[in-house]
């Protein structure tokens, strides 16, 4: 599963409040959309971290790593060895 | 009106007058309550609360509880006895540890803590505290909440916090809030008086309070000010200075942590002044040069107001109501 397709599988099971469907597009901004709010940011901070086993600076959890699926995915693409995309077991 | 860094200027003695009657009025005719009980912590807003109780009802039906805890600063005590004496009322103690351990207050905060650094330990001297990234102004960072625990030699140790230690540290330390609320209202029946709140405009606005806890009142009575206002009412009603100079704390976790570290991330003066101009929709650009700032600062602080807005709308909702499908 490519990573855009992991991010949107967590916030649909995880974060959202209207339903288990990720309907928006990658782009679309999690916060000014209210698809999620700031605790749903400290959800995927531990999905980072613990999926990935990437360390997550507090000076790195910005708009433009954390709010979208395509600004999320391009902050853990830039963050992992290459190749690295699949979960941590 | 223009936009100035003196926009939040209030004529004290009016609005002092002003407050007194209403609370005169709302607690006397509306309420049909004998006089005021408010929770004083040594706090700049209690302290005003406490003084326009005073004027409206007269030391002898007011009560002032101080309500500190295992954690709290012992200068809050100090504080608030200092200002009752000043004032003429005599002050109640309640300590609400023995509450908080029944709880399990300490406990449940504890064990999260725990989960992040084990190394924590209460007992033997470690404190702790939660906050949110300092310099609003001069960073994109969001609002991730961080636990600092301070070792007994004052080594610090920060690390963000998973959203569920997080809810936990929360959810256990507002049993603080809560209890204070229910001690309140004991002394509040037990006289027939009212409970007048002390939260003020911004903690209302931007949701720093917690429902049923400190905003579990009878009367808001500075919650149409903001922080900067209560200060200048402060000095109108000769609070003392050692309360007007202290910097504001929630006074709700072990290790020392303002209300500017723990949640609104800048100087109330600075902050409340953005929080108005948002409010009122005074252009970026005229608010960046009055105040000195760029467009980017002041859009930064925009940002994070409307985000704090929308994320604590809950707080202050009423409790839904179901319709009635059963009427005639």
């Amino acid at each position: 599963m490519d990573l855009e397709s992991q991010i949107r599988r967590f916030v649909a099971e995880n974060l959202l409040f209207s339903g288990d469907r990720f309907d928006h597009s990658d782009d679309a901004s999690f916060l000014d959309g209210g698809i999620i709010d700031s605790l749903g940011v400290m959800d995927l901070v531990t999905f980072v971290q613990v999926t990935f086993g990437l360390p997550v600076r507090t000076e790195d959890i910005t708009r433009d790593n954390f709010d979208s699926v395509s600004k999320l995915a391009g902050y853990i693409r830039s963050k992992l060895p290459a190749g690295g995309e699949t979960p941590r077991a | 009106m223009t936009f100035s860094k003196n926009v939040l200027d209030i004529d004290a003695a009016a609005e002092a007058e002003r407050i007194v009657r209403s609370l005169r009025h709302g607690v006397r005719q509306v309420m049909r309550r004998h006089g005021s009980v408010v929770g004083v912590s040594g706090g700049v807003d209690s302290a005003v609360v406490l003084a326009l109780c005073v004027r409206a009802f007269t030391p002898r039906n007011v009560i002032a509880v101080m309500m500190p805890d295992k954690d709290s600063s012992p200068d809050s005590e100090r504080l608030a006895r200092d200002l009752a004496r000043q004032l003429e009322v005599e002050p109640i103690l309640e300590d609400m540890t023995p509450a908080l351990e029944g709880f399990g207050c300490y406990r449940r905060r504890d064990e999260a803590i725990r989960r992040v650094v084990p190394a924590y330990a209460a007992a033997a001297g470690y404190t702790a505290k939660i906050t949110l990234p300092p310099n609003l102004l001069d960073t994109d960072t969001l609002n991730v909440f961080s636990l600092t625990v301070v070792a007994p030699d004052g080594q610090e140790r920060t690390q963000t916090l998973p959203a569920r230690e997080f809810l936990q540290i929360v959810a256990a330390s507002n049993f603080k809030q809560r209890a204070r609320m229910a001690m309140l209202y004991y002394h509040a029946e037990l006289h027939n008086y009212a409970v007048i709140g002390t939260a003020n405009r911004s903690e209302h606005d931007q949701g720093f309070f917690v429902k049923h806890g400190d905003v579990g009142v009878d009367v808001k009575a500075l919650g149409h000010l903001y922080k900067t206002q209560v200060y200048q009412l402060a000095t109108y009603l000769d609070i003392p200075e050692a309360i007007r100079r202290r910097p504001p704390t929630s006074d709700t976790y072990s290790a020392p942590c303002t209300q500017e570290e723990f949640f609104f991330r800048l100087p109330f003066d600075t902050m409340e002044l953005l929080a108005y101009a948002l409010e009122h929709g005074t252009p970026r650009a005229e608010v960046a040069e009055a105040m000195g700032l760029t467009e980017v600062q002041v859009q930064r602080a925009f940002d994070d107001f409307t985000r704090k807005r929308r994320t604590t709308a809950y707080l202050r909702m009423p409790p839904m109501e179901i319709a009635d499908d059963h009427g005639p």
